[in-house]
């Protein structure tokens, strides 16, 4: 282990760390905990200069009820799981399809997909952005969640192609074979054999997907504008022109949009964390 | 049989992802390079005009202006990977608590740029913000860091290394814990320890993690749309556009839409992105072939 146990240090050396080491979350949630003290605030502790001392009395309830009650961001919210969900089960929908397709089979042009896949999942959004908007405007997409939902499914296929492909490859390929001698299809062996081990993939997928598709940005503002399809963080930004300076609320707003991720992570972290450093210990 | 069989089936378990793929992703990207040659305003007749988008972009000032924060945005991004290495090797201890300690260094990168770009908005706000103060504590004098021109960049960049330096630590706790103790073990047996242990015996196993720490690192900081919008609008005086929010704002601003121009900007980021994407393939290649 790198570095050295800490257990092995000297008592004072260890004394030293578990001190420092609360002392240094602190810092580094700063940012966040500043929002999170003033999305409670009163206003009139704004008003008051009193940005960073103790709140003179907690507003919570006040603040939270004034955002949802005077704002369109109960409607945001639901607008991002309606955009989310659906995004989530047909991204990992495909690319169990694309992912056993090339994970299992050897064909010419197998290497060449995947590249396809891996590179545009990299490419700059804006060089998509044109066409893409054209063709939901066309298609009579616009502004609608289905338009949405679709985009972010074929991209987000990228990406999960990638990682369902790697996953697949490292299953016991005999499995497949011994199968095969017996005679089973290939959608059954899809289907019945290889889907069930796929499990853990598809959980760690899912969470990532979720997350990132809520947190998409660029999309909603380029494919959505009215409040009834908006996604939260499309609507935070209009949100924040409208309370302008009324910090209390904007903390308030930004911490609600951020809760569905925040505890996405922490009730699923060792999936999370499985997708996102896939590839982080093998070279 | 079988084996007619086993041919088609490929094409038939990729048929819906790619067509999705080709559709939204592959196709427009070739639609876009052919956009840049032409003047659309996005609804009337296009009209071609060769490399005109291109010559103009390039005496464009707002367009070097974008491009030089994307080089400010790139080089200080690469400070995510070092800076995810070092509070790594910091947690990597197996100390009571240490997990919650992990998961709350991570957090950052959990939530929306859009919140990020909130809080740092908070953050840095003149008067009250907690840096505005400290920095007028420091110096003596009140900095508004977005509102001027000369930091705002700089402002939103500390804002983007947040999460991109709470990605670098995971991806580099991950693969600290895959190190093969055996060779630690050795190696201390030899007397060799702290920057030294770092640099020849660790360092050369944590390969991969840094590989995808720096893929991560550099697209993030191609990507940087968001924290822009939320946090400066490209302001002031157009000082902290980045390629990505200029391309958006010429496409579909309020003073009219210039798709091709901006298709024109986008091919140009895409260029910059593909000589990364290039290298991380030609990388990707070599792991298959050894395989």
């Amino acid at each position: 282990m790198f570095p050295k146990p800490i257990e092995k240090a000297a008592p004072a050396t260890q004394w030293a760390y578990r001190i420092a080491l609360p002392i240094s979350l602190l810092l580094w949630l700063i940012p966040m905990i500043g929002i999170a003290i003033t999305s409670i605030r009163p206003a009139a502790d704004l008003a008051a200069g009193n940005y960073f001392g103790w709140p003179s009395r907690f507003a919570f309830r006040e603040n939270y009820t004034a955002i949802f009650e005077n704002s369109p961001i109960a409607y945001y919210i639901f607008n991002s799981f309606k955009v989310t969900l659906p995004t989530v089960l047909g991204a990992v929908a495909l690319s169990c399809l694309t992912g056993f397709a090339l994970g299992v089979y050897r064909f010419r042009g197998n290497l060449l997909i995947f590249f396809m896949f891996v590179a545009g999942n990299f490419v700059p959004f804006q060089i998509l952005m044109v066409p893409v908007r054209d063709l939901t405007i066309r298609t009579g997409l616009y502004d609608t969640t289905l338009g949405l939902v679709l985009f972010h499914i074929a991209f987000q296929t990228g990406f999960c192609t990638l990682f369902m492909r790697n996953f697949i490859r490292a299953l016991p390929y005999e499995l497949i074979e011994s199968a095969r001698i017996d005679g089973i299809s290939e959608w059954r062996i899809f289907w019945n054999i290889v889907l069930p081990l796929m499990r853990p993939a598809i959980a760690a997928l899912a969470v990532l997907v979720f997350t990132f598709v809520w947190n998409d940005y660029f999309w909603a503002t380029v494919l959505t504008q009215s409040k009834d399809t908006q996604p939260v963080t499309a609507g935070l930004y209009s949100l924040n022109g409208q309370w302008v300076s009324a910090w209390n609320l904007v903390s308030a707003g930004s911490i609600v949009a951020a809760l569905p991720p925040v505890a996405m992570f922490f009730l699923m972290q060792r999936h999370f964390i499985a997708g996102l450093t896939l590839g982080a210990t093998k070279g | 049989m079988m084996l007619k069989r086993r041919k088609i089936a490929p094409w038939l378990f990729l048929a819906p992802g790619m067509a999705m793929f080709l559709l939204y992703v592959i196709i427009p990207i070739g639609q876009s390079i052919g956009l840049s040659f032409y003047d659309w305003d996005g609804l009337g007749e296009k009209t071609w005009i060769g490399w005109h988008n291109y010559i103009e972009l390039f005496g464009d000032d707002a367009f070097y202006v974008s491009l030089k924060n994307n080089v400010a945005f790139l080089t200080l991004y690469m400070l995510a990977v070092p800076g995810g290495l070092a509070i790594a090797l910091f947690l990597n201890q197996n100390v009571f608590g240490i997990r919650l300690v992990k998961s709350l260094f991570f957090f950052p990168f959990v939530m929306s740029q859009v919140v990020v770009g909130l809080m740092f908005s908070w953050f840095y706000a003149p008067n009250f913000g907690l840096f505005a103060r400290f920095i007028g504590w420091l110096t003596g004098t009140q900095v508004a860091v977005l509102a001027d021109s000369r930091f705002a960049i700089y402002g939103i960049i500390a804002a983007g290394l947040w999460p991109q330096i709470a990605y670098c630590m995971i991806l580099y706790l991950t693969g600290l814990s895959n190190i093969s103790p055996d060779q630690v073990e050795a190696a201390r047996l030899d007397g060799c320890k702290g920057p030294q242990m770092l640099w020849h015996i660790i360092l050369p196993q944590l390969g991969p993690a840094t590989f995808i720490a720096v893929v991560v690192t550099v697209i993030g900081a191609l990507r940087s749309f968001d924290l822009v919008s939320i946090m400066t609008n490209g302001g002031p005086y157009g000082s902290s556009r980045v390629l990505s929010y200029y391309m958006f704002e010429q496409a579909l601003s309020e003073y009219g839409y210039r798709m091709g121009y901006g298709a024109a900007i986008a091919v140009i980021l895409f260029a910059i992105m593909m000589v990364f994407i290039s290298i991380f393939l030609i990388r990707m290649i070599g792991r298959e072939r050894s395989v």
